[in-house]
Protein backbone atom coordinates (compact mmCIF):
# COMPACT_ATOMS: atom_id res chain seq x y z
CA UNK A 1 0.00 0.00 0.00
CA UNK A 2 2.84 2.34 -0.65
CA UNK A 3 4.52 4.62 1.79
CA UNK A 4 1.67 5.39 4.18
CA UNK A 5 3.19 5.15 7.68
CA UNK A 6 -0.09 3.58 8.84
CA UNK A 7 1.00 0.17 7.55
CA UNK A 8 4.51 0.17 8.95
CA UNK A 9 3.70 -1.60 12.21
CA UNK A 10 1.65 -4.46 10.85
CA UNK A 11 -2.04 -4.52 10.04
CA UNK A 12 -4.28 -4.61 13.10
CA UNK A 13 -8.00 -4.11 13.55
CA UNK A 14 -7.50 -0.41 14.33
CA UNK A 15 -5.59 0.06 11.08
CA UNK A 16 -8.35 -1.61 9.10
CA UNK A 17 -10.93 0.60 10.84
CA UNK A 18 -8.96 3.75 10.02
CA UNK A 19 -8.80 2.70 6.37
CA UNK A 20 -12.55 2.05 6.28
CA UNK A 21 -13.24 5.42 7.90
CA UNK A 22 -11.02 7.14 5.36
CA UNK A 23 -12.81 5.47 2.44
CA UNK A 24 -16.27 6.32 3.79
CA UNK A 25 -15.33 9.93 4.54
CA UNK A 26 -13.77 10.38 1.10
CA UNK A 27 -16.86 8.95 -0.57
CA UNK A 28 -19.21 11.17 1.43
CA UNK A 29 -17.12 14.29 0.87
CA UNK A 30 -16.97 13.61 -2.86
CA UNK A 31 -20.75 13.11 -3.09
CA UNK A 32 -21.47 16.28 -1.15
CA UNK A 33 -18.95 18.21 -3.22
CA UNK A 34 -20.73 17.01 -6.36
CA UNK A 35 -24.05 18.27 -4.98
CA UNK A 36 -22.48 21.65 -4.27
CA UNK A 37 -20.56 21.73 -7.56
CA UNK A 38 -23.69 21.26 -9.66
CA UNK A 39 -25.41 24.07 -7.75
CA UNK A 40 -22.31 26.25 -7.96
CA UNK A 41 -21.98 25.68 -11.68
CA UNK A 42 -25.61 26.53 -12.39
CA UNK A 43 -25.49 29.58 -10.16
CA UNK A 44 -22.26 31.01 -11.56
CA UNK A 45 -23.31 30.20 -15.12
CA UNK A 46 -26.59 32.01 -14.64
CA UNK A 47 -24.75 34.99 -13.16
CA UNK A 48 -22.53 35.11 -16.22
CA UNK A 49 -25.54 34.90 -18.51
CA UNK A 50 -27.59 37.53 -16.64
CA UNK A 51 -30.09 35.05 -15.25
CA UNK A 52 -31.07 34.22 -11.69
CA UNK A 53 -30.56 30.47 -11.80
CA UNK A 54 -31.89 27.98 -9.25
CA UNK A 55 -33.43 29.87 -6.31
CA UNK A 56 -36.37 27.79 -5.05
CA UNK A 57 -35.05 24.84 -3.04
CA UNK A 58 -33.33 25.93 0.15
CA UNK A 59 -31.35 29.15 0.70
CA UNK A 60 -29.94 30.44 -2.63
CA UNK A 61 -31.35 27.29 -4.24
CA UNK A 62 -28.56 25.24 -2.73
CA UNK A 63 -30.77 22.15 -2.41
CA UNK A 64 -31.75 22.21 -6.09
CA UNK A 65 -29.46 19.29 -6.94
CA UNK A 66 -30.97 17.22 -4.17
CA UNK A 67 -34.44 17.94 -5.54
CA UNK A 68 -33.36 17.06 -9.09
CA UNK A 69 -31.70 13.89 -7.89
CA UNK A 70 -34.80 12.81 -6.02
CA UNK A 71 -36.93 13.49 -9.08
CA UNK A 72 -34.62 11.42 -11.30
CA UNK A 73 -34.62 8.64 -8.74
CA UNK A 74 -38.39 8.21 -9.00
CA UNK A 75 -38.61 8.44 -12.77
CA UNK A 76 -39.27 5.45 -14.97
CA UNK A 77 -36.18 3.52 -15.94
CA UNK A 78 -36.31 2.90 -19.68
CA UNK A 79 -34.25 0.40 -21.65
CA UNK A 80 -34.72 0.82 -25.41
CA UNK A 81 -36.03 -2.13 -27.41
CA UNK A 82 -32.94 -2.30 -29.63
CA UNK A 83 -30.46 -1.83 -26.80
CA UNK A 84 -27.92 -4.39 -25.71
CA UNK A 85 -29.43 -4.79 -22.27
CA UNK A 86 -26.48 -6.03 -20.23
CA UNK A 87 -23.99 -3.53 -21.62
CA UNK A 88 -26.57 -0.73 -21.44
CA UNK A 89 -26.91 -1.34 -17.71
CA UNK A 90 -23.19 -1.77 -17.15
CA UNK A 91 -22.04 1.44 -18.88
CA UNK A 92 -23.04 4.06 -16.24
CA UNK A 93 -21.10 2.19 -13.58
CA UNK A 94 -18.02 2.10 -15.79
CA UNK A 95 -18.17 5.90 -15.74
CA UNK A 96 -18.89 6.42 -12.06
CA UNK A 97 -16.52 3.96 -10.42
CA UNK A 98 -13.28 5.23 -12.07
CA UNK A 99 -14.38 8.81 -11.37
CA UNK A 100 -14.60 7.97 -7.68
CA UNK A 101 -11.49 5.81 -7.49
CA UNK A 102 -9.18 8.50 -8.88
CA UNK A 103 -9.95 10.64 -5.84
CA UNK A 104 -8.36 7.95 -3.67
CA UNK A 105 -4.83 8.96 -4.69
CA UNK A 106 -5.29 12.71 -4.13
CA UNK A 107 -3.66 13.93 -0.90
CA UNK A 108 -6.14 16.27 0.77
CA UNK A 109 -3.96 17.18 3.74
CA UNK A 110 -0.79 16.47 5.64
CA UNK A 111 0.01 13.67 8.04
CA UNK A 112 -2.24 13.26 11.09
CA UNK A 113 -2.10 11.24 14.30
CA UNK A 114 -5.23 9.40 15.38
CA UNK A 115 -5.54 6.79 18.14
CA UNK A 116 -1.79 6.36 18.33
CA UNK A 117 -1.51 5.77 14.60
CA UNK A 118 0.10 8.07 12.06
CA UNK A 119 -1.56 8.29 8.71
CA UNK A 120 -1.63 10.37 5.56
CA UNK A 121 -4.80 12.24 4.70
CA UNK A 122 -5.49 10.36 1.50
CA UNK A 123 -7.26 7.08 0.89
CA UNK A 124 -4.33 5.31 -0.76
CA UNK A 125 -0.74 6.13 -1.57
CA UNK A 126 0.32 3.29 -3.87
CA UNK A 127 3.82 3.22 -5.41
CA UNK A 128 2.27 3.50 -8.86
CA UNK A 129 0.69 6.75 -7.69
CA UNK A 130 -0.15 9.02 -10.55
CA UNK A 131 -0.18 6.12 -13.02
CA UNK A 132 -3.42 5.17 -11.31
CA UNK A 133 -4.96 8.30 -12.81
CA UNK A 134 -4.03 7.07 -16.29
CA UNK A 135 -5.33 3.58 -15.49
CA UNK A 136 -8.69 4.91 -14.37
CA UNK A 137 -9.03 7.35 -17.24
CA UNK A 138 -8.39 4.53 -19.67
CA UNK A 139 -11.15 2.50 -18.02
CA UNK A 140 -13.60 5.41 -18.01
CA UNK A 141 -13.37 5.61 -21.80
CA UNK A 142 -15.47 2.46 -21.83
CA UNK A 143 -18.32 4.05 -19.90
CA UNK A 144 -19.08 6.62 -22.59
CA UNK A 145 -18.17 4.41 -25.54
CA UNK A 146 -20.27 1.45 -24.45
CA UNK A 147 -23.17 3.69 -23.44
CA UNK A 148 -23.17 5.07 -26.97
CA UNK A 149 -22.90 1.70 -28.64
CA UNK A 150 -25.32 -0.26 -26.47
CA UNK A 151 -28.18 2.23 -26.86
CA UNK A 152 -28.75 0.81 -30.32
CA UNK A 153 -29.54 4.13 -31.93
CA UNK A 154 -27.75 6.53 -34.25
CA UNK A 155 -26.91 9.62 -32.22
CA UNK A 156 -25.57 7.82 -29.18
CA UNK A 157 -23.40 5.68 -31.46
CA UNK A 158 -21.92 8.80 -33.04
CA UNK A 159 -21.32 10.21 -29.58
CA UNK A 160 -19.65 6.97 -28.52
CA UNK A 161 -17.35 6.89 -31.55
CA UNK A 162 -16.41 10.53 -30.97
CA UNK A 163 -15.72 9.77 -27.32
CA UNK A 164 -13.34 6.95 -28.18
CA UNK A 165 -11.37 9.01 -30.69
CA UNK A 166 -11.26 12.08 -28.47
CA UNK A 167 -10.26 10.36 -25.26
CA UNK A 168 -7.55 8.24 -26.88
CA UNK A 169 -6.10 11.26 -28.69
CA UNK A 170 -5.83 13.37 -25.58
CA UNK A 171 -4.63 10.59 -23.30
CA UNK A 172 -1.21 10.72 -24.99
CA UNK A 173 -0.71 14.44 -24.36
CA UNK A 174 -1.97 14.00 -20.80
CA UNK A 175 0.47 11.16 -20.15
CA UNK A 176 3.41 13.14 -21.55
CA UNK A 177 2.69 16.21 -19.41
CA UNK A 178 2.39 13.96 -16.35
CA UNK A 179 5.72 12.41 -17.34
CA UNK A 180 7.33 15.86 -17.12
CA UNK A 181 6.00 16.21 -13.57
CA UNK A 182 7.25 12.76 -12.63
CA UNK A 183 10.64 13.53 -14.13
CA UNK A 184 11.16 16.59 -11.96
CA UNK A 185 9.66 15.05 -8.82
CA UNK A 186 11.57 11.79 -9.14
CA UNK A 187 8.62 9.75 -7.92
CA UNK A 188 5.25 8.47 -9.07
CA UNK A 189 3.66 8.77 -5.65
CA UNK A 190 1.33 11.75 -5.32
CA UNK A 191 2.55 12.36 -1.77
CA UNK A 192 6.16 12.60 -2.95
CA UNK A 193 5.13 14.91 -5.79
CA UNK A 194 3.66 17.30 -3.22
CA UNK A 195 6.65 17.02 -0.89
CA UNK A 196 9.01 17.86 -3.76
CA UNK A 197 7.07 21.09 -4.31
CA UNK A 198 7.50 22.39 -0.78
CA UNK A 199 9.69 25.40 -0.09
CA UNK A 200 10.16 28.68 -1.92
CA UNK A 201 12.52 30.52 -4.24
CA UNK A 202 13.85 33.82 -2.81
CA UNK A 203 11.54 33.37 0.14
CA UNK A 204 8.27 34.22 -1.56
CA UNK A 205 7.94 32.43 -4.93
CA UNK A 206 6.50 28.97 -4.18
CA UNK A 207 8.43 26.02 -5.64
CA UNK A 208 5.39 24.73 -7.48
CA UNK A 209 5.76 22.50 -10.50
CA UNK A 210 3.92 25.18 -12.44
CA UNK A 211 6.99 27.39 -12.08
CA UNK A 212 9.65 24.70 -12.05
CA UNK A 213 8.45 23.18 -15.31
CA UNK A 214 7.55 26.38 -17.09
CA UNK A 215 3.84 26.87 -17.65
CA UNK A 216 3.60 24.70 -20.76
CA UNK A 217 3.02 21.22 -19.22
CA UNK A 218 0.33 22.70 -17.00
CA UNK A 219 -1.51 24.19 -19.97
CA UNK A 220 -1.23 20.94 -21.92
CA UNK A 221 -2.48 18.94 -18.95
CA UNK A 222 -5.35 21.34 -18.39
CA UNK A 223 -6.53 21.10 -22.00
CA UNK A 224 -6.00 17.34 -22.15
CA UNK A 225 -7.99 16.51 -19.04
CA UNK A 226 -10.76 18.88 -20.03
CA UNK A 227 -11.02 16.80 -23.18
CA UNK A 228 -10.79 13.58 -21.16
CA UNK A 229 -13.71 14.66 -19.00
CA UNK A 230 -15.78 15.72 -22.04
CA UNK A 231 -16.41 19.08 -20.45
CA UNK A 232 -17.03 22.18 -22.54
CA UNK A 233 -15.46 23.27 -24.86
CA UNK A 234 -14.70 19.61 -25.60
CA UNK A 235 -18.21 18.25 -25.09
CA UNK A 236 -18.59 16.96 -28.64
CA UNK A 237 -19.54 13.66 -27.11
CA UNK A 238 -22.88 14.97 -25.91
CA UNK A 239 -23.18 18.01 -28.24
CA UNK A 240 -26.84 18.89 -27.76
CA UNK A 241 -27.09 20.90 -30.96
CA UNK A 242 -25.95 18.10 -33.24
CA UNK A 243 -26.35 14.77 -31.46
CA UNK A 244 -29.54 15.34 -29.39
CA UNK A 245 -27.76 14.35 -26.18
CA UNK A 246 -24.90 12.27 -27.50
CA UNK A 247 -24.07 9.08 -25.65
CA UNK A 248 -26.76 9.53 -22.99
CA UNK A 249 -29.69 10.24 -25.32
CA UNK A 250 -31.41 6.95 -24.49
CA UNK A 251 -30.69 7.01 -20.78
CA UNK A 252 -33.23 7.99 -18.18
CA UNK A 253 -33.79 7.98 -14.45
CA UNK A 254 -31.02 6.84 -12.17
CA UNK A 255 -28.64 5.74 -14.92
CA UNK A 256 -28.81 9.20 -16.48
CA UNK A 257 -28.11 10.66 -13.05
CA UNK A 258 -25.10 8.37 -12.71
CA UNK A 259 -23.55 9.81 -15.88
CA UNK A 260 -23.92 13.29 -14.50
CA UNK A 261 -22.60 12.23 -11.15
CA UNK A 262 -19.55 10.86 -12.95
CA UNK A 263 -19.04 14.03 -14.96
CA UNK A 264 -19.13 16.33 -11.96
CA UNK A 265 -17.13 13.94 -9.81
CA UNK A 266 -14.50 14.02 -12.55
CA UNK A 267 -14.53 17.81 -12.52
CA UNK A 268 -13.91 17.89 -8.78
CA UNK A 269 -11.31 15.12 -8.87
CA UNK A 270 -9.40 16.54 -11.81
CA UNK A 271 -9.28 19.98 -10.23
CA UNK A 272 -7.78 18.29 -7.20
CA UNK A 273 -5.29 16.44 -9.42
CA UNK A 274 -4.22 19.68 -11.14
CA UNK A 275 -3.64 21.22 -7.73
CA UNK A 276 -1.63 18.17 -6.67
CA UNK A 277 0.54 18.03 -9.77
CA UNK A 278 1.22 21.69 -10.46
CA UNK A 279 0.20 23.86 -7.51
CA UNK A 280 1.82 22.24 -4.53
CA UNK A 281 -1.32 20.36 -3.51
CA UNK A 282 -2.13 20.44 0.16
CA UNK A 283 0.71 22.70 1.19
CA UNK A 284 0.96 26.34 2.15
CA UNK A 285 1.88 28.52 5.09
CA UNK A 286 0.24 27.88 8.47
CA UNK A 287 -1.33 31.13 9.57
CA UNK A 288 -2.98 30.52 12.93
CA UNK A 289 -4.38 27.59 14.88
CA UNK A 290 -3.66 23.85 14.62
CA UNK A 291 -1.14 22.97 11.92
CA UNK A 292 -3.03 19.97 10.56
CA UNK A 293 -5.97 22.05 9.38
CA UNK A 294 -4.09 24.49 7.11
CA UNK A 295 -3.09 22.00 4.39
CA UNK A 296 -6.75 21.01 4.07
CA UNK A 297 -7.82 24.66 3.81
CA UNK A 298 -5.15 25.44 1.20
CA UNK A 299 -6.19 22.35 -0.74
CA UNK A 300 -9.84 23.38 -0.73
CA UNK A 301 -9.04 26.96 -1.76
CA UNK A 302 -6.81 25.89 -4.65
CA UNK A 303 -9.30 23.28 -5.84
CA UNK A 304 -12.12 25.82 -5.61
CA UNK A 305 -10.24 28.17 -7.94
CA UNK A 306 -10.12 25.47 -10.59
CA UNK A 307 -13.76 24.54 -10.12
CA UNK A 308 -14.61 28.19 -10.79
CA UNK A 309 -12.27 28.14 -13.78
CA UNK A 310 -14.14 25.21 -15.32
CA UNK A 311 -17.48 26.94 -14.96
CA UNK A 312 -16.01 30.10 -16.46
CA UNK A 313 -14.61 28.19 -19.45
CA UNK A 314 -17.98 26.61 -20.02
CA UNK A 315 -19.65 30.02 -20.12
CA UNK A 316 -16.98 31.66 -22.23
CA UNK A 317 -15.86 29.26 -24.97
CA UNK A 318 -17.80 27.77 -27.90
CA UNK A 319 -17.55 24.07 -28.66
CA UNK A 320 -14.71 22.95 -30.93
CA UNK A 321 -15.41 21.41 -34.29
CA UNK A 322 -14.36 17.78 -34.68
CA UNK A 323 -11.44 18.48 -37.05
CA UNK A 324 -10.26 21.33 -34.81
CA UNK A 325 -10.31 18.91 -31.90
CA UNK A 326 -8.16 16.38 -33.74
CA UNK A 327 -5.75 19.03 -35.09
CA UNK A 328 -5.32 20.46 -31.63
CA UNK A 329 -4.70 17.06 -30.05
CA UNK A 330 -2.33 15.52 -32.58
CA UNK A 331 -0.62 18.48 -34.22
CA UNK A 332 -0.29 20.88 -31.31
CA UNK A 333 -0.54 19.23 -27.92
CA UNK A 334 1.40 16.01 -28.52
CA UNK A 335 4.41 17.63 -30.31
CA UNK A 336 4.46 20.46 -27.77
CA UNK A 337 4.40 18.08 -24.80
CA UNK A 338 7.07 15.87 -26.36
CA UNK A 339 9.34 18.84 -27.04
CA UNK A 340 8.83 20.25 -23.57
CA UNK A 341 9.49 16.86 -22.05
CA UNK A 342 12.86 16.79 -23.81
CA UNK A 343 13.64 20.30 -22.58
CA UNK A 344 12.81 19.32 -19.00
CA UNK A 345 14.96 16.21 -19.30
CA UNK A 346 17.85 18.28 -20.62
CA UNK A 347 17.41 20.77 -17.78
CA UNK A 348 17.70 17.95 -15.27
CA UNK A 349 21.18 16.93 -16.40
CA UNK A 350 22.80 20.16 -17.58
CA UNK A 351 24.08 23.22 -15.77
CA UNK A 352 21.33 25.77 -15.33
CA UNK A 353 22.85 28.86 -16.94
CA UNK A 354 24.17 27.20 -20.08
CA UNK A 355 20.93 25.37 -20.53
CA UNK A 356 18.86 28.52 -20.13
CA UNK A 357 20.91 30.29 -22.83
CA UNK A 358 20.52 27.29 -25.12
CA UNK A 359 16.75 27.10 -24.66
CA UNK A 360 16.29 30.85 -25.14
CA UNK A 361 18.27 30.72 -28.38
CA UNK A 362 16.21 27.72 -29.50
CA UNK A 363 12.91 29.40 -28.76
CA UNK A 364 14.00 32.64 -30.42
CA UNK A 365 15.12 30.73 -33.51
CA UNK A 366 11.79 28.95 -33.67
CA UNK A 367 9.90 32.25 -33.34
CA UNK A 368 12.02 33.98 -35.96
CA UNK A 369 11.68 31.18 -38.49
CA UNK A 370 7.96 31.04 -37.85
CA UNK A 371 7.55 34.80 -38.17
CA UNK A 372 9.64 35.25 -41.30
CA UNK A 373 8.42 32.05 -42.91
CA UNK A 374 12.00 31.19 -43.90
CA UNK A 375 12.43 28.19 -41.67
CA UNK A 376 11.60 24.90 -43.29
CA UNK A 377 9.77 23.79 -40.16
CA UNK A 378 7.57 26.84 -40.07
CA UNK A 379 6.79 26.45 -43.75
CA UNK A 380 5.71 22.85 -43.33
CA UNK A 381 3.67 23.69 -40.29
CA UNK A 382 1.79 26.38 -42.14
CA UNK A 383 1.21 24.11 -45.11
CA UNK A 384 -0.17 21.43 -42.84
CA UNK A 385 -2.40 24.00 -41.27
CA UNK A 386 -3.80 25.49 -44.41
CA UNK A 387 -4.50 22.02 -45.74
CA UNK A 388 -6.56 20.95 -42.71
CA UNK A 389 -9.91 22.29 -43.95
CA UNK A 390 -8.70 25.84 -44.22
CA UNK A 391 -9.08 27.02 -40.68
CA UNK A 392 -6.48 26.67 -37.95
CA UNK A 393 -6.93 25.84 -34.30
CA UNK A 394 -7.74 29.21 -32.84
CA UNK B 1 -0.07 -29.02 -5.18
CA UNK B 2 -2.46 -28.04 -2.39
CA UNK B 3 0.10 -28.16 0.41
CA UNK B 4 2.46 -26.12 -1.78
CA UNK B 5 -0.21 -23.41 -1.86
CA UNK B 6 -0.84 -23.66 1.87
CA UNK B 7 2.78 -23.29 2.85
CA UNK B 8 3.86 -20.55 0.48
CA UNK B 9 0.93 -18.20 0.11
CA UNK B 10 -0.79 -16.17 2.84
CA UNK B 11 -4.58 -16.37 3.08
CA UNK B 12 -5.41 -12.86 1.77
CA UNK B 13 -3.12 -13.45 -1.20
CA UNK B 14 -4.77 -16.81 -1.82
CA UNK B 15 -8.27 -15.25 -1.80
CA UNK B 16 -7.16 -12.48 -4.17
CA UNK B 17 -5.53 -15.02 -6.41
CA UNK B 18 -8.60 -17.26 -6.53
CA UNK B 19 -11.00 -14.40 -7.35
CA UNK B 20 -8.73 -12.80 -9.95
CA UNK B 21 -7.83 -16.20 -11.39
CA UNK B 22 -11.50 -17.09 -11.83
CA UNK B 23 -12.06 -13.72 -13.53
CA UNK B 24 -9.14 -14.39 -15.88
CA UNK B 25 -10.48 -17.81 -16.86
CA UNK B 26 -14.09 -16.64 -17.20
CA UNK B 27 -13.03 -13.69 -19.33
CA UNK B 28 -10.89 -15.89 -21.54
CA UNK B 29 -13.76 -18.32 -22.04
CA UNK B 30 -16.04 -15.37 -22.76
CA UNK B 31 -13.76 -14.14 -25.53
CA UNK B 32 -14.11 -17.48 -27.28
CA UNK B 33 -17.75 -18.31 -26.63
CA UNK B 34 -19.58 -14.99 -26.79
CA UNK B 35 -21.65 -14.55 -29.95
CA UNK B 36 -21.37 -10.77 -30.06
CA UNK B 37 -17.90 -9.34 -30.85
CA UNK B 38 -18.44 -6.43 -28.43
CA UNK B 39 -19.18 -8.89 -25.62
CA UNK B 40 -16.02 -10.77 -26.55
CA UNK B 41 -14.02 -7.55 -26.34
CA UNK B 42 -15.55 -6.83 -22.93
CA UNK B 43 -14.61 -10.29 -21.70
CA UNK B 44 -11.09 -9.60 -22.86
CA UNK B 45 -11.01 -6.43 -20.77
CA UNK B 46 -12.11 -8.50 -17.78
CA UNK B 47 -9.22 -10.91 -18.35
CA UNK B 48 -6.68 -8.11 -18.78
CA UNK B 49 -7.91 -6.30 -15.69
CA UNK B 50 -7.82 -9.44 -13.59
CA UNK B 51 -4.26 -10.10 -14.74
CA UNK B 52 -3.41 -6.58 -13.58
CA UNK B 53 -4.87 -7.47 -10.17
CA UNK B 54 -2.65 -10.56 -10.11
CA UNK B 55 0.34 -8.33 -10.84
CA UNK B 56 -0.58 -6.04 -7.93
CA UNK B 57 -0.94 -9.04 -5.67
CA UNK B 58 2.67 -9.86 -6.60
CA UNK B 59 3.71 -6.26 -5.82
CA UNK B 60 4.46 -5.59 -9.48
CA UNK B 61 2.55 -2.32 -9.44
CA UNK B 62 4.14 -0.68 -12.45
CA UNK B 63 3.44 -3.73 -14.59
CA UNK B 64 -0.18 -3.70 -13.45
CA UNK B 65 -0.63 -0.05 -14.37
CA UNK B 66 0.98 -0.52 -17.77
CA UNK B 67 -1.09 -3.63 -18.37
CA UNK B 68 -4.34 -1.69 -17.96
CA UNK B 69 -3.18 1.52 -19.66
CA UNK B 70 -1.80 -0.18 -22.75
CA UNK B 71 -3.98 -3.23 -23.24
CA UNK B 72 -7.35 -2.30 -21.76
CA UNK B 73 -6.95 1.43 -22.36
CA UNK B 74 -5.61 1.50 -25.88
CA UNK B 75 -5.68 -1.80 -27.71
CA UNK B 76 -9.12 -3.12 -26.79
CA UNK B 77 -10.56 0.39 -27.22
CA UNK B 78 -9.29 0.31 -30.78
CA UNK B 79 -10.86 -3.13 -31.26
CA UNK B 80 -14.16 -1.72 -30.02
CA UNK B 81 -13.78 1.34 -32.24
CA UNK B 82 -13.37 -0.83 -35.31
CA UNK B 83 -16.19 -3.17 -34.32
CA UNK B 84 -18.51 -0.24 -33.70
CA UNK B 85 -17.66 1.39 -37.01
CA UNK B 86 -18.01 -1.81 -39.02
CA UNK B 87 -21.26 -2.80 -37.37
CA UNK B 88 -21.72 -6.02 -35.49
CA UNK B 89 -25.05 -7.16 -36.90
CA UNK B 90 -23.33 -9.03 -39.73
CA UNK B 91 -23.50 -12.79 -39.28
CA UNK B 92 -20.37 -14.65 -40.16
CA UNK B 93 -20.38 -18.17 -41.48
CA UNK B 94 -18.42 -20.39 -39.14
CA UNK B 95 -19.38 -23.80 -40.50
CA UNK B 96 -16.41 -24.65 -42.65
CA UNK B 97 -12.77 -23.83 -42.00
CA UNK B 98 -10.91 -21.75 -44.53
CA UNK B 99 -7.66 -23.36 -43.42
CA UNK B 100 -8.09 -27.08 -43.52
CA UNK B 101 -7.15 -28.98 -40.38
CA UNK B 102 -7.14 -25.73 -38.39
CA UNK B 103 -9.18 -27.03 -35.46
CA UNK B 104 -7.30 -30.25 -34.68
CA UNK B 105 -4.04 -28.30 -34.89
CA UNK B 106 -5.40 -25.66 -32.53
CA UNK B 107 -6.45 -28.34 -30.05
CA UNK B 108 -3.02 -29.90 -30.28
CA UNK B 109 -1.31 -26.55 -29.65
CA UNK B 110 -3.54 -25.87 -26.64
CA UNK B 111 -2.77 -29.31 -25.26
CA UNK B 112 0.96 -28.76 -25.64
CA UNK B 113 0.80 -25.37 -23.91
CA UNK B 114 -1.34 -26.81 -21.11
CA UNK B 115 1.13 -29.62 -20.49
CA UNK B 116 3.96 -27.07 -20.61
CA UNK B 117 2.31 -24.86 -18.00
CA UNK B 118 1.67 -27.83 -15.73
CA UNK B 119 5.29 -28.94 -16.07
CA UNK B 120 6.65 -25.47 -15.43
CA UNK B 121 4.43 -24.93 -12.40
CA UNK B 122 6.15 -27.90 -10.71
CA UNK B 123 9.47 -26.12 -11.10
CA UNK B 124 11.17 -24.26 -8.29
CA UNK B 125 10.40 -20.75 -9.57
CA UNK B 126 6.64 -21.06 -9.18
CA UNK B 127 6.66 -20.32 -5.48
CA UNK B 128 4.24 -17.43 -5.29
CA UNK B 129 6.96 -15.26 -3.76
CA UNK B 130 6.66 -11.54 -4.30
CA UNK B 131 8.52 -9.59 -6.96
CA UNK B 132 10.30 -7.47 -4.37
CA UNK B 133 10.52 -8.81 -0.89
CA UNK B 134 11.11 -5.50 0.85
CA UNK B 135 8.84 -3.33 -1.25
CA UNK B 136 6.79 -1.89 1.63
CA UNK B 137 9.71 -0.92 3.84
CA UNK B 138 12.75 -0.34 1.62
CA UNK B 139 13.08 3.03 -0.12
CA UNK B 140 13.73 1.38 -3.48
CA UNK B 141 10.31 0.71 -4.90
CA UNK B 142 9.36 -1.75 -7.56
CA UNK B 143 9.01 1.05 -10.11
CA UNK B 144 12.52 2.24 -9.39
CA UNK B 145 13.94 -1.25 -9.69
CA UNK B 146 12.31 -1.72 -13.08
CA UNK B 147 13.66 1.64 -14.21
CA UNK B 148 17.19 0.77 -13.09
CA UNK B 149 17.08 -2.61 -14.83
CA UNK B 150 15.70 -1.21 -18.07
CA UNK B 151 18.05 1.74 -18.30
CA UNK B 152 21.22 -0.08 -17.28
CA UNK B 153 21.33 -3.84 -17.86
CA UNK B 154 18.76 -4.05 -20.63
CA UNK B 155 19.29 -0.68 -22.28
CA UNK B 156 20.06 -2.07 -25.72
CA UNK B 157 16.98 -4.33 -26.01
CA UNK B 158 14.85 -1.48 -24.66
CA UNK B 159 16.12 1.00 -27.22
CA UNK B 160 15.85 -1.61 -29.96
CA UNK B 161 12.19 -2.11 -29.04
CA UNK B 162 11.53 1.61 -29.21
CA UNK B 163 13.17 1.79 -32.65
CA UNK B 164 11.00 -1.13 -33.75
CA UNK B 165 7.86 0.68 -32.56
CA UNK B 166 8.88 3.87 -34.34
CA UNK B 167 9.41 1.90 -37.54
CA UNK B 168 5.95 0.36 -37.16
CA UNK B 169 4.34 3.79 -36.67
CA UNK B 170 6.21 5.35 -39.59
CA UNK B 171 5.34 2.35 -41.74
CA UNK B 172 1.66 2.69 -40.91
CA UNK B 173 1.75 6.40 -41.73
CA UNK B 174 3.50 5.74 -45.04
CA UNK B 175 0.95 3.09 -46.03
CA UNK B 176 -1.97 5.34 -45.16
CA UNK B 177 -0.44 8.31 -46.99
CA UNK B 178 0.10 6.31 -50.17
CA UNK B 179 -3.45 5.04 -50.36
CA UNK B 180 -4.73 8.51 -49.49
CA UNK B 181 -2.85 10.04 -52.41
CA UNK B 182 -4.22 7.38 -54.72
CA UNK B 183 -7.80 7.97 -53.61
CA UNK B 184 -7.31 11.70 -53.90
CA UNK B 185 -5.99 11.14 -57.41
CA UNK B 186 -9.00 8.96 -58.26
CA UNK B 187 -11.32 11.59 -56.84
CA UNK B 188 -9.69 14.25 -58.99
CA UNK B 189 -9.98 12.03 -62.05
CA UNK B 190 -13.69 11.58 -61.39
CA UNK B 191 -14.09 15.31 -60.93
CA UNK B 192 -12.26 15.98 -64.18
CA UNK B 193 -14.48 13.47 -65.99
CA UNK B 194 -17.56 15.12 -64.57
CA UNK B 195 -16.29 18.54 -65.65
CA UNK B 196 -15.54 17.37 -69.16
CA UNK B 197 -18.98 15.77 -69.39
CA UNK B 198 -20.55 19.03 -68.28
CA UNK B 199 -18.65 20.85 -70.98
Amino acid sequence: MGSDPLFLHGITLAVILIVIVKVVVAFAVLLVSVLLMIWFERKVLSDMQNRIGPNRAGPFGILQTLADGTKLFFKEDLVPESADRAVFKLAPYLSVIPAFLVFAIVPVGGVVHIFGHTTELQVADPPMGILFLLVMSSISVYGVTLAGWSSGSKYPLLGGVRATAQMISYEAAMGLSIAAVVLISGSLSTRDIIISQMGTYLGFIPKWNLIRLGVVPFLIFLVAITAEMNRPPFDLVEAESELVGGFHTEYSSLRFALFFLAEFMNTVTMSAVIVTLFFGGASGPDIIGPSWIWPIIWFLVKTGVFLYFYVWVRAALPRLRYDQLMTMGWKVLIPASLAWFLIVAGMQVSSYLGFAVFVIVLILAAFLSRASGIGNLGEQFRLGRSRSVGKGVE
Amino acid sequence: MIDLLATQIALPDLITFLIAGCAVVLGALGVVFMRNPVHSALSMIMTLFAIAILFIEQDAQFLAAVQVIVYAGAIVVLFLFVIMLLGVDKKEYLGKDRLRGQRPLAFLAVLIIFVEILTLSRGNWATGAKATVLSTTSPITNVEQIARTIFTTYLLPFEATSVLLIIAVVGAVVLVRRSEERTVGEGQAIELEAESEMK
